[in-house]
């Protein structure tokens, strides 16, 4: 993932213009709520949500387990139903969007299929979505260039790390060119060194493409690091308790985490998580 | 190739074990009757000697391990193939009707499979059926069918698979159930973001998830093909097969043949059993399995 940062910062400055002044959104919710019907009586996984997710964004979604933020994503991805408010993606209902492979979804398990390679994980999506075979070459050979999994292709996902799995999922969502990725806490299960890692990857990526990320964390530093605009909810009912706009600037190396203004956005994310009853993480 | 050193020596204790108490047994059981002989024949053999005759009747109670190997052997090395006689012309034609009956009864189980994972309607309704089906006793509905069809001019190989069809398709058709629900809430998930259609997922997700439980079933319906096979050769008292073998034995007290059958039978399944395992295992490794 080495692009020179003379041509991230370009494209950054292009797209930052875009992100602020015409505003377009992406992801735009209105009153939204999803209660589950389960044996124990009606959960309340979602209620009364009001968020945009503007065009090129990258938000982080924080908050203590069970606030609804997997449900939030699922529900953007069509994978659940609201059953009260509106939600639009790309203008679409997420079905419509879906159905237009607008989105590439990251679980939080990698969910390689085993008896795949590699590569035809990766390329699994352009199978389903009828690309040529040259074009599956070329976008394999891209995307896995992205993740730095170059080399890996004929391996099967158990003779790889739970990073590198990891990192082939992510390859397995961009392979396909979604404006929109849903990424649900994908570096959750790894340690802190590879997480680091992964996370300024991801950055790079981000800077280059002209993606929307919604991304789904447990952890105040990741999100304050990665995001344009962070997300806190609250449980019981899932609601979202603040939306911080980042000051950072796009370039990000590792060690912005120690400066002051890092910190004080990690203080207000904190603050936040407090106030809406939780503990924290 | 330790674990198979490490399990000869375990083996072949067991196997010395059995065939000891088998030699002690032949004696007592076949002692009754070499008795009657040797008083019909006024000779008094000792003791050795008596043991050696309870070892080598031609109609033997329990015939003694070297005589059914002897048998064994000449039947199946020494005697030309086409012969009647012969277990390798008589086992042919068992596991000829064996196969075609797991072909068919694999392929049956399959498509039930795919009817139940994939309309509700046939969830509910076929399910009862086909356990309902296999509480119908082996033994009273083979000869049935081999007689019904003999009626109609048609007997040989089609009447004996369709009894192992019918032993067979069901551990498939519970297996494949079993085998195309199992893939992940993930993996569903997943084909559905990317809009994937029924038969898309069907191919590129639940085949390939399945064929573990596929090649375990398929264990099971070998085995329970082979024994159709011989059962149906059984009622209607076939010209040729390992069953025709064991019946003809009884008949005629030639238990010597009935126990050489029984390990030609023995021999069959294990082959059967075991090509399907490696053919498991081929697919396992293709599809990525640890080695
Ligand atoms: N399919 C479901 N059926 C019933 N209840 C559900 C279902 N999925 C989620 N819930 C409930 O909805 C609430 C929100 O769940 P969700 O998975 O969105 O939380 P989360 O914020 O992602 O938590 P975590 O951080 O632990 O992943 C929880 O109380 C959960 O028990
Ligand atoms: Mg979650």
């Amino acid at each position: 993932m080495n692009v020179s940062a003379a041509a991230a910062s370009a494209n950054d400055v292009g797209r930052g213009a875009a992100t602020m002044s015409s505003g377009q959104t992406v992801v735009s919710a209105r009153g939204l709520s999803l209660v589950f019907d389960t044996n124990d009586g009606p959960v309340n996984a979602l209620a009364d949500i009001d968020l945009d997710v503007g065009k090129g964004e990258f938000v982080s979604f924080i908050g203590p387990s069970g606030c609804g933020k997997t449900t939030f994503l699922r529900v953007i991805a069509d994978l659940e139903k609201p059953t009260a408010g509106t939600i639009s993606v790309n203008g679409m209902t997420p079905q419509q969007a879906r159905e237009k492979r607008a989105y590439g979804y990251v679980f939080q398990a990698a969910g390689l299929f085993p008896w795949r390679t590699i590569e035809r994980n990766v390329t699994l999506p352009l199978e389903i979505m009828g690309y040529s075979r040259a074009e599956r070459a070329e976008r394999l050979h891209r995307t896995l260039e992205l993740v730095n999994l170059t080399g890996f292709e004929k391996k099967f996902p158990w003779q790889l790390s739970g990073g590198m799995q990891q990192r082939a999922s992510i390859a397995r969502a961009l392979a396909f060119d979604a404006d929109l990725l849903l990424m649900d806490e994908p570096f959750g299960a790894l340690d802190e060194i590879v997480r680091d890692h992964l996370n300024s990857q991801l950055l790079e990526l981000w800077a280059r493409t002209t993606k929307t990320i919604c991304f789904v964390t447990h952890s105040i530093p990741e999100a304050v690091y990665l995001s344009t605009k962070i997300v806190v909810m609250s449980p019981r009912p899932g609601r979202v308790t603040d939306v911080i706009q980042s000051t950072l600037p796009k370039e990000r190396p590792l060690d912005i985490r120690e400066t002051p203004e890092f910190l004080e956005i990690a203080h207000r994310v904190r603050d936040g998580l407090r106030a809406g009853h939780s503990y924290e993480d | 190739m330790d674990s198979f050193r490490d399990k000869i020596v375990p083996v072949s204790v067991i196997v010395a074990a059995i065939l000891v108490v088998w030699y002690v047994a032949a004696i007592f059981m076949n002692a009754p009757y070499q008795r009657e002989l040797n008083a019909r024949a006024h000779v008094t053999p000792d003791l050795g000697a008596f043991i050696g005759q309870t070892w080598a009747q031609r109609k033997p109670t329990l015939p003694a391990p070297h005589q059914i190997a002897e048998n064994f052997f000449k039947n199946t090395f020494l005697v030309k193939i086409t012969s009647r006689r012969s277990l390798v012309y008589n086992s042919w034609v068992t596991l000829s009707s064996t196969m075609a009956g797991f072909a068919s009864g694999t392929l049956l189980g399959i498509l039930i499979a795919v009817g139940i994972v994939h309309v509700p309607v046939l969830d509910r309704s076929l399910m009862p059926w086909i356990i309902a089906s296999q509480t119908i006793p082996i033994l009273a509905i083979a000869p049935m069918v081999v007689v019904v069809f003999a009626a109609i001019g048609i007997t040989g190989l089609i009447p004996k698979a369709l009894i192992s069809t019918y032993l067979s398709f069901f551990p498939v058709a519970v297996g494949m159930v079993k085998g195309l629900r199992s893939p992940d809430i993930l993996h569903l998930d997943l084909m559905h973001t990317y809009n994937a259609s029924k038969v898309q997922a069907f191919w590129k997700l639940r085949v390939p998830a399945s064929m573990p439980f596929l090649f375990t079933s398929m264990k099971v319906a070998v085995a329970a093909s082979l024994v159709g096979a011989i059962v149906a050769e059984l009622p209607t008292g076939a010209v040729a097969g390992i069953g025709a073998k064991l019946l003809a034995g009884s008949y005629y007290s030639q238990t010597i043949d009935m126990w050489s059958a029984l390990v030609a039978g023995s021999v069959v399944a294990v082959l059967l059993v075991a090509t399907v395992g490696v053919v498991g295992r081929f697919v396992e490794l293709r599809m990525g399995a640890r080695p």
